[in-house]
């Protein structure tokens, strides 16, 4: 027990490097909070453990799965336009819906209407695959969601549930990530909360994780029953999130602690 | 066989020491852990043993114990004699292998 | 409307509305009860007991670990032996314990002749702050050790 636990840990916070941008405006990735050894396992390929899972995407890309016989490459070939800036523009408005889709949902939108196959799970090792590879290939480029026409209800309700407190601890959103970034929680240092670099390889997990998994951790934690995985809550959260983060760069998969 | 990642120069000079990456998914159940539901204890199951052979011999070895990290990292170095194979094996409790090899071009 | 923590009141509130949900780094990992953990003691008789009655010296092996772990069960390890790596003066291995983990062990790196450089770097599981060793076995017969302090916060609210 005993007092919170404040000394530096030697963190390096940068602006950017050579390809990466860690700041922009007054919005900092959760990179420039990370310490210079956890920043050293996101930068090398070999030592992010998530690249793995970039590897089975790029192989789960070219197989043929369903009734349709098709692969994603059989439409979508790996050097396109839609893969490059994928991870800077999700979640989108879907017209047919009526609502917000989740990168998650389009793949499994696709994967039924297109190649007749099964939906992946949430949180499988294929979907994390799926979305990690995605997301990857737009590494490096500015965050840049559309907020205008058909979404602007669904930012709002994004905006609103980050607002909103919630759980026995009586905490939203933005007590932590907007009132409070920078300063400690116990032992944890908290960041701005922002979602470039998922789906993230988290110490605390050992393995890569969603966001709606972290979503539904936060929520736990301030004793607030959590939402569901794909839930509209969180769907609109995440595009929210995607705003506060524009102009940073995709990190994923990122590493943090 | 659990999933490795390997990263090596392309090609070195006769001599050269060069410095090789890997890394292995692995969760290194330490066997410390208790299963919350059922309270029973899980059984350890690591990689305890990993080795590097080159141009016919073991060039680096070594042995693993549960402090090592989930996902394990391992980065050494090597003098290249000649072209040839490299050849990596992690073993695991229980008697399980994972192999991989890459081509060392040395000129 | 903001709102800016008051450390005391968070530690107040965590301890009445945290205190199930298993924070704290021990019990996460299914310690069982009368587990004994390593000590120094434990790390010199895992160390006498590899290299005998030989006499280890300082120097020639440097230990790089970060001053304070961002998570105690990922922290990267960097071990270097200055040697000439010939084959008539070589590093034959590097051991590494940890005097607060619950085994004293953590690993043993082999080199040869034909490694050129006697550096390894991994990332090792730590359960609380402590000191790591290193001890390298030379082909000459001597021995150097090296010893660090890592600290480990434990907790928080990670989520």
């Amino acid at each position: 027990m005993g007092a919170v636990v404040v000394g530096l840990s030697g963190f390096a916070s940068i602006a950017s490097s050579a390809e990466m941008t860690y700041k922009v405006g007054d919005r900092s990735s959760g990179y420039t909070y990370a310490t210079k050894e956890t920043q050293g396992i996101q930068d090398d390929d070999i030592a992010n453990p998530a690249y793995v899972y970039v590897d089975d995407g790029e192989a789960l890309w070219s197989k043929v799965d369903g009734k349709a016989g098709k692969s994603c490459a059989s439409c979508h070939a790996v050097d396109s336009a839609m893969l490059s800036d994928v991870g800077t523009r999700y979640p989108v408005y879907n017209a047919k819906l009526g609502k917000l889709q989740s990168l998650e949902q389009k793949i499994n939108q696709e994967r039924e209407e297109k190649m007749g196959a099964k939906p992946y799970k949430w949180e499988s090792g294929s979907m994390l695959a799926m979305t990690i590879y995605m997301r990857n290939q737009s590494k490096g480029k500015p965050m840049n969601v559309s907020i205008d026409g058909p979404v602007i209800p669904f930012f709002e309700a994004g905006k609103k549930f980050y607002d909103q407190k919630r759980g026995q601890l009586d905490m939203s959103c933005a007590n932590c990530h907007v009132d409070n970034a920078g300063n400690r929680i116990r032992a944890n240092l908290l960041t701005e909360g922002q979602s470039n670099g998922f789906p993230t390889y988290r110490l605390k997990w050992q393995k890569p994780g969603s966001i709606h998994r972290r979503f539904r951790g936060c929520n736990k934690q301030v004793r607030a029953t959590p939402y569901g995985y794909g839930s509209d809550e969180y769907v609109n959260l995440e595009l929210y999130l995607a705003w506060r983060g524009r102009g940073l760069s995709v990190e994923t998969p990122a590493v943090r602690n | 066989m659990a999933k490795a990642r390997v990263k090596a120069p392309k090609s070195v000079k006769k001599g050269e020491v060069f410095e090789v990456k890997t890394l292995i998914s692995h969760k290194m159940e330490t066997g410390l852990r208790k299963n919350k539901k059922t309270g029973k204890k899980i059984p350890r199951k690591i990689i305890n043993k990993f080795s590097v052979t080159y141009g016919g011999k073991e060039v680096f070895g070594s042995d693993w114990h549960p402090a090592v990290s989930a996902n394990p990292y391992v980065s050494f170095f090597v003098k290249a004699s000649a072209s040839g194979p490299m050849k990596f094996q992690w073993t695991e409790d229980g008697g399980a292998v994972t192999e991989k090899t890459v081509n060392i071009k040395v000129t | 409307m903001s709102v800016q923590f008051n450390t005391q009141n968070i530690l107040r509130r965590d301890v009445l509305a945290l205190a199930g949900t298993g924070v704290v780094a021990v019990s996460s990992i299914g310690l069982f009860a009368g587990d004994a953990m390593a000590d120094p003691a434990a790390v010199a008789k895992a160390i006498k007991d590899r290299i005998g009655g030989k006499k280890s010296m300082a120097g020639n092996i440097t230990l790089e670990l970060p001053q304070i772990a961002e998570n105690g069960n990922t922290v990267p390890i960097a071990v270097e032996v200055e040697s000439p790596m010939s084959s008539s003066d070589y590093v034959k291995a590097v051991h590494i314990y940890a005097e607060g983990n619950p085994a004293p062990d953590v690993a043993t790196f082999r080199f040869t002749p034909d490694s050129g450089r006697a550096r390894v770097s991994t990332r090792m599981r730590m359960i609380k702050s402590q000191n790591i060793v290193a001890v390298a076995e030379m082909s000459n017969g001597k021995v150097h050790m090296v010893k660090n302090a890592v600290k480990v916060t434990i907790g928080g609210c990670g989520g």
